[in-house]
């Protein structure tokens, strides 16, 4: 099982019996919550909404700022306390909307569809548009923008990624279990878009009790199929698994529609499903809170707005006093100096490390072992690109292919060196960025 | 209780491995190529290893230590290099020139370019070819049980015939480290099983010195002149432990290939055609100094990037 997959990569220790096994719990949040109008790539949500206000559940909070947008929807009834910046799980500060919860989840009125195959095209991607939709996997690109290609006829595959392929997240994993239903209608609404699509279904082979359940009820769906994947980092990273499952490659140029595919994340499907078929905007996710630090970790359904710490407490706290806590997975999450930081529609979990390997692991000269180009996933070079960055060559970074790096980490996992390699190449790579803009 | 978390670029997360154990695994895969040297030529070939040991660590040492940083000797590539050396010179060198190729290769060839992951050039090589122009007498004087000799490829150079066996097992004459090919294999295998070195550079370097032998070497299909040649001087210690050395090699996937295939060529030109029987250390050292070439010229293609993509200028 399990023979698809990609070049390169590594395989850290996974992490997962932590938290696997623990089915998702529902989480009622108390107090404040704080909703940031940026929990997306593109232009900022603005506030519809003015401090004072009561708003409902469900109530649209901040509308769309663009095309390449997406609405806030509050998961709390309340009241406005204040619209100001907050600090994100990234460390740098976001204008908020701070609502104070009335406990009483009072909820606005949704209109569910009967009957999606009534729907057109439009209406579907409307209703995913309208309800906030963004990839929750952790990029947060909005998805109707993604729903909407220059050539929908072209598209020929959409993929689920099921791949988990972060260490210690078992989100994924317990909505395939829990909610494979929602997940296969998600998938269905998606090609109800799409009329040449088939739909895979790619699952890392250290989920066998996923690949057979999504088997079993998916044998009666024509169009989908469900690709079981090797079990190696990062086999959820959009350009390897568009390639494990289909064959095709796509570089840092190129759409994922360039070569004919969409690829949406578990929990975008089901958000999708829940914004057409219920009509309900976004304002949950399943998030998971592991690691050797914390007391009881588990996989919980939070109302989004809540902060890591609220969701901590409800993981039993902290067994030992961590070293280092991160938003996300150990190899592309983001560290956090606190957990009075809210949740938002990208965050999947609470990572909590006793000990932090990158403040214990000491640096040491390059000897240029090459196992970096080993493990790459894009086939760079990355201590060479490293070194460049370090120099400022410019040149030198985009001629040895430095800008097709997908940030993935796996060579500062592999280096025996302990060199910070994905840190230089993606701030270099940022500096390039900012040039080109410039221009 | 401090109330803020370590926080970092990602990955949050290290593997085991450190350049350090890299290095121990290469010392100790060294080892039965070094025992066997050792039983073959006696106390004089134990002395020699320890001096270049200890000279090459200690010169690292000292040299840190003069100019204010902070000592690497922790990380064992000093060892490796002393050990290699030794293992290239004959048991009979005396021993006040192999401390002054110890501390060459250290000095000279490792520390003044910047110490580990900087040299140019493979520092226990360099050191070897230094001495061999500076004491060519010495370092090319034989002997076995007590007997002068010459080394299987000399003889094999002057025409005569040679027991294949013999190389295969080790013993005959030669420098302390290279003449036994079973123990070198050994070591090799295990650094191939711990994943320090590939296939990639031994395989390309044999292959293409054996098809040098065989077009150019005037025998024909001979093959048991192409085993002389596979198993006799430097060859397979060279390819497995030397050739393969990160530093002085290719970092680019297809320029290792072509290391690899300079290499073969170049050995078969030095041994075939060369003054001398061995050709095997120069042609690593000239390989070395192709390595920035080599690389230039096999940038690879990224993931998904098609051949008539041209770069941004």
């Amino acid at each position: 099982m399990g023979f698809m997959t990609f070049k390169g990569g590594v395989h850290p220790h996974d992490g997962k019996e932590f938290s696997k096994d623990k089915p998702i719990r529902e989480l009622l949040p108390k107090g404040e919550l704080v909703f940031p109008v940026s929990q997306h790539i593109g232009a900022p949500a603005s506030p519809v909404v003015a401090v004072g206000d009561t708003v409902l559940r469900g109530q649209k909070i901040a509308e769309a700022g663009g095309f390449v947008s997406a609405p806030v929807y509050s998961s709390v009834s309340g009241t406005v306390k204040a619209i100001q910046p907050r600090r994100g799980a990234t460390g740098d500060m976001v204008n908020s909307i701070i609502i104070e919860n009335d406990g009483e989840m009072k909820e606005v009125e949704y209109s569910p569809v009967e009957d999606i195959t009534a729907l057109s095209k439009e209406e579907i991607i409307g209703k995913v548009k309208e309800a906030g939709v963004v990839g929750m996997g952790g990029a947060g690109f909005p998805t109707h923008v993604k729903l909407s290609p220059k050539e929908p006829d072209k598209i020929e595959y959409i993929i689920a990624n099921c791949a988990e392929c972060e260490p210690y997240l078992t989100a994924d994993y317990r909505r395939m279990l829990e909610n494979p239903e929602e997940l296969i209608a998600g998938m269905r609404i998606v090609l109800q878009l799409f009329d040449h699509a088939k739909g895979l279904f790619g699952i890392e082979d250290n989920k066998p009790d996923c690949i057979a359940k999504m088997q079993e009820l998916t044998k009666d769906e024509p169009r989908m199929e469900v690709c079981p994947l090797k079990t190696k980092y990062p086999q959820g990273g959009e350009r390897q698994l568009i390639y494990a499952t289909t064959h095709r490659k796509i570089n840092s140029t190129m759409l994922p529609a360039d070569a004919g595919c969409i690829v949406d994340n578990v929990e975008t499907l089901i958000s999708i499903y829940k914004a057409v078929k219920l009509g309900k905007p976004v304002m949950n996710r399943i998030f998971t809170v592991t690691g050797d630090a914390v007391a009881e970790p588990g996989n919980f359904d939070i109302c989004l707005g809540m902060s890591y710490g609220e969701v901590l407490e409800a993981a039993g706290g902290f067994k030992v006093q961590p070293e280092k806590i991160i938003s996300g997975g150990p190899m592309m999450g983001f560290s956090m100096f606190g957990l009075d930081i809210p949740t938002t529609k990208t965050s999947s979990s609470l990572l909590c490390l006793a000990k932090d390997d990158v403040a214990a692991s000491e640096t040491t000269a390059c000897i240029n072992c090459g196992r970096c180009v080993s493990a790459c996933p894009e086939q760079i070079i990355p201590t060479r690109l490293a070194k460049m960055a370090g120099h400022g060559d410019m040149a030198g970074f985009e001629k040895w292919n430095g800008m097709e790096c997908i940030e993935c980490g796996s060579c500062s996992y592999i280096c025996p060196a302990k060199i910070p390699l994905a840190q230089s190449i993606r701030t270099m790579k940022k500096q390039i960025l900012a040039e080109r803009r410039k221009k | 209780m401090s109330d803020l978390y370590n926080v970092s670029s990602s990955s949050h997360i290290r593997a085991k491995d450190t350049s350090a154990k890299i290095m121990l695994y290469v010392a100790i895969a060294l080892l039965p190529a070094s025992l066997f040297g050792i039983w073959n030529f006696g106390l004089r070939a134990l002395i020699l290893i320890l001096v270049c040991v200890a000279t090459c660590v200690a010169s690292e040492w000292i040299f840190e230590k003069l100019i204010h940083k902070k000592s690497t000797i922790n990380d064992f590539s000093a060892v490796v290099t002393g050990l290699l050396l030794a293992l290239n010179l004959p048991h009979t060198l005396p021993v006040w020139q192999a401390v002054l190729g110890s501390v060459f290769a250290i000095v000279i060839v490792k520390m003044l370019f910047g110490g580990l992951g900087q040299n140019f050039m493979n520092p226990a090589l360099g050191a070897r070819c230094f001495l061999l122009v500076s004491f060519a007498g010495t370092m090319t004087s034989f002997t076995y049980d007590g007997v002068t000799g010459a080394t299987p490829l000399a003889l094999l150079k002057n025409g005569e015939t040679v027991d294949t066996m013999k190389m295969l097992l080790g013993t005959t004459a030669g420098t302390i480290g290279e003449t036994s090919v079973i123990a070198v294999l050994l070591g090799a295998i295990f650094l191939i099983l711990m994943g320090v070195i590939d296939l990639t550079i031994p395989a390309s370097y044999i292959l293409s010195f054996g098809v040098f032998v065989l077009l150019f070497g005037g025998h024909g299909f001979d093959m048991t002149y192409l085993t002389a040649h596979l198993c006799g001087g430097g060859l397979m210690l060279g390819a497995f432990f030397m050739a393969t050395d990160y530093v002085t090699s290719p970092i680019t996937p297809m320029g290792r290939v072509v290391y690899g295939i300079v290499l073969g060529i170049l050995t078969g030109l030095f041994r075939l055609f060369g003054a001398n029987a061995e050709g095997v250390s120069f042609a690593i050292i000239l390989g070395n100094l192709l390595v920035p070439i080599i690389e230039k010229f096999t940038i690879p293609r990224a993931f998904g990037q098609k051949k008539e993509v041209k770069q941004h200028e």
